[in-house]
């Protein structure tokens, strides 16, 4: 692998009850920039609690660095502004509208008023939405909407990472779909680094360069998504695979038929 | 009728702008205090699950302490603190009249701002606070930015609810020597003056209304983000206030406070006092309706400067005698024993004895035979007791029992007003008059004899300060009363306030009783 990654996990560790079980243990792993990496795992099995140690939502044992430097050198909101972060709770302010939602981050930063006005515009561009919805309430808005303004307000002060915790998954199927390929488009064009958390196996396929399978507080596998399809070792990998591969066989074979 | 009760509204009206003026202060500062304690407590209790809990169980006890209770626990508590203060720093606490009034408001407005801060501060959607970390807010960015304004219309909601509480009991703060629109209440209560009585609850309901109102649109204005509907409410609000509080900025600075308890005969000598003192050119403030036992502290603390008291009262309650000497030994035993301890001066008796005097309707007392407290005795067991407030609990009492062996079938108490009221609708059948009072004759009641010498003599005399001991202005202008008052003159005054037709107020009755004793002409 390439030798300078933008985020470097190193031995990290964490217990929320003193010792007696592990949420994450021993974990190494880097990322490289440019890649889009879906963390996978049932719940429980430690993937939220690895993607909050980047940007220190959680304490972690063990060292944690983004571009090259260790998390705990810099104060947590400091280091979150320079870190996208979009969650499924959305949590748009709602006393705040669009606009001011989209802005909240370069607000915190001292942008000019100017300049966020202009990045404003450029973030409804971006995210697909009509700059009209600038002076609305986050009420207002359907669901598929709220998220297209909480993925705009991570990219606002243009971060090179972005963290995803099941960012799509409180939406229906197919606004589902519509975003996260909008998401995808998004990250190749602005060259983002992307951790994104999901318990959906077939998200992570379709969305990631890089698939890690996170469980019992490990990684038991780390491929690409053709890799692991090929077959692993590991009978949770395997099985975690076998739903949708299940799911997808069954489907096209209902095609052919179809067609036939 | 109609012309009377214009007069006595117009009386009221003519005493609104003070009133209003030291209630409105005195509400707008205890809110003011409540909501500048209970918002940081609030912030600091809604992080701490445990804290929380004892905070909101503390301001919930303190709420049910009743409001005239709390009131009076301050009095002690800040006469304790003065103390201390005076020995330890030479100044004194005011234990009497605004301070006490404030802090006991100030914790009854604590408790429905306290829970609904913590209501609104933990109420918060979990995924909004997540997302203000999430962008890189600071903790206390993420309070202003996120959390108050999230709150906010909760938080006001509580405010408006502690405003109005706040001025409901603060109607309650004029037995303690706070004016306030319940001085209409406790002096009308006190003379029947219903007029008075309703005037005082619409003005304190009128009162919180207004402010009920204004707060209210600071509240949708804050719910609804809508900063100008929520400045205007703040302006009206602030400009109400200041409106309303304007007279005591133009009020002279008080010279002389002169006190009264709360029945008709002191306000009426309180007025009598008071005309003295501005006929001669000094400034004067009143403290009405004070209690019996709070009003000598107050004077011997200089919280208030005059009043007048009963020598048998002070021979008990405050020298804690039992024995009961003739009437000019006591009175000069007083005059000595005051001076000596509490540097009180006695400036004179007034003439006339406002003794406690047990009565029955006379068609009763000829029917049973009775016309001495020993002849009574003997029928007590079939009998009901009427008493004023205090009396049971006074050692005249207790003195009579051990002396007659009075034994009642019932014992109640009444406010003296209501006393009255009892034994002429046969409610009780003997009770605990006043020897001053014009309703003992306008009721046609006897006053039973004391051959035994139980009850001790109550000659009402003029109380000095003991700052106010050599103020020759303040000697000079009262010591025309000393003497001149003879018990059927003050009977015929009182009678002229309590009765049911044609009543005086306490003013127009000192009038005419000035006038009659040919004292200088009023104004």
């Amino acid at each position: 692998m390439a030798s300078n990654p933008i985020i470097h996990l190193e031995k990290v560790g964490k217990s929320f009850d003193g010792g007696a079980s592990w949420a994450v243990r021993d974990v190494t792993l880097s990322i490289e920039p440019g890649e889009l990496v879906a963390l996978v795992g049932h719940s429980g099995s430690g993937k939220t609690t690895l993607l909050k140690a980047i940007n220190r939502l959680v304490e972690v044992d063990g060292e944690v660095r983004v571009a090259g430097q260790s998390v705990r050198d810099v104060e947590p909101a400091l280091l979150r502004r320079n870190i996208g972060y979009v969650f499924q709770g959305i949590g748009l302010f709602p006393h705040m509208t669009v606009a001011e939602n989209m802005a909240v981050t370069p607000r915190l930063l001292g942008w000019s008023r100017g300049d966020i006005a202009a990045r404003t515009d450029e973030l409804f561009d971006l995210v697909n939405l009509p700059r009209g919805f600038g002076p609305r309430l986050p009420e207002a808005l359907s669901g598929g909407q709220r998220q297209r303004v909480g993925v705009a307000r991570a990219l606002a002060a243009k971060p090179a990472i972005v963290l995803m915790d099941e960012p799509f998954g409180a939406l229906d199927p197919v606004t589902r779909d519509a975003l996260g390929r909008a998401y995808r488009a998004l990250h190749d064009d602005l060259r983002l680094t992307t951790v994104m958390v999901t318990h959906d196996v077939q998200e992570a396929l379709l969305m990631a360069d890089r698939v890690l399978v996170a469980a019992e507080g490990g990684i038991v596998a780390d491929a690409t998504p053709a890799a692991l399809l090929a077959g692993h070792d590991d009978p949770r990998v395997t099985e975690l695979l076998a739903t949708p591969r299940r799911q997808a066989e069954r489907i096209a074979a209902m095609a052919r038929d179809a067609a036939g | 009728m109609n012309g009377l009760m214009n007069g006595q509204v117009r009386a009221a009206l003519a005493l609104l702008p003070d009133y209003l003026a030291q209630h409105v202060l005195l509400s707008a500062a205890a809110l003011a205090c409540g909501i500048l304690l209970a918002l940081p407590l609030s912030l600091w209790a809604a992080r701490r699950p445990r804290a929380r809990w004892v905070v909101l169980a503390v301001a919930s006890t303190v709420q049910t302490i009743p409001g005239l209770a709390l009131l009076a626990l301050f009095y002690p508590l800040l006469l304790g603190l003065s103390a201390i203060t005076v020995r330890v720093f030479g100044w004194q606490v005011q234990a009497l009249g605004f301070l006490p009034s404030l802090l006991a408001l100030t914790l009854y407005s604590m408790l429905p701002i306290l829970r609904n801060a913590v209501a609104g501060l933990t109420g918060l959607d979990p995924a909004v606070l997540e997302a203000a970390d999430g962008v890189g807010m600071t903790p206390r960015q993420k309070l202003l930015r996120v959390e108050a304004p999230l709150a906010a219309p909760v938080v006001m909601a509580g405010v408006r609810t502690a405003a109005v509480w706040t001025i409901g009991a603060a109607t309650l703060s004029t037995p303690v020597g706070q004016t306030s629109l319940g001085n209409y209440i406790f002096s009308g209560l006190q003379t029947e003056n219903w007029v008075f009585v309703l005037f005082g609850c619409a003005a304190a309901a009128v009162l919180a209304l207004v402010v009920d109102q204004l707060l209210g649109i600071i509240e949708t204005g804050a719910a609804r983000r809508d900063m100008r509907r929520l400045a205007g409410g703040l302006a009206a609000l602030l400009v109400a206030t200041a409106a309303a509080a304007a007279p005591l900025l133009r009020a002279p600075v008080p010279a002389y406070v002169i006190g009264a308890k709360n029945f008709s005969e002191q306000f009426i000598l309180a007025e009598m006092m008071q005309d003295q003192l501005r006929q001669a050119g000094a400034d004067v403030r009143r403290k009405d309706g004070l209690g019996s036992a709070v009003v000598f502290r107050a004077l011997a603390a200089g919280d208030i400067d005059v009043y007048v008291d009963y020598s048998g009262t002070l021979w008990t309650n405050v020298l804690g005698r039992t024995d009961s000497p003739d009437r000019a030994a006591m009175l000069a035993e007083l005059t000595r024993q005051l001076r000596d301890r509490y540097g009180v001066v006695v400036l004179g008796p007034l003439g006339f004895e406002n003794a406690y005097a047990m009565t029955m309707k006379a068609e009763a007392a000829g029917k049973m035979g009775v016309s001495s407290l020993d002849e009574l005795s003997a029928h007590a067991g079939a009998l009901r007791l009427g008493s004023d407030l205090e009396f049971l609990s006074r050692p005249e009492w207790a003195a009579l029992k051990r002396t007659y062996g009075l034994n009642f079938k019932s014992e109640r108490s009444y406010n003296p007003t209501f006393m009255y009221r009892a034994i002429e609708s046969g409610e009780a059948d003997v009770i605990s008059a006043f020897s001053s009072d014009g309703r003992i004759a306008a009721q046609n009641l006897v006053v039973l004899g004391d051959p035994r010498h139980a009850i001790p003599a109550y000659d009402a005399v003029i109380l000095i300060s003991p700052k106010r001991v050599d103020d020759r202005r303040l000697r000079e202008a009262l010591t025309p009363l000393v003497g001149r008052i003879p018990v059927e003159r003050m009977r015929e005054a009182n009678l002229s306030v309590d009765r049911d037709a044609d009543k005086r107020s306490p003013a127009e009755a000192a009038a005419a009783l000035s006038a009659e004793i040919g004292l200088g002409p009023r104004r």
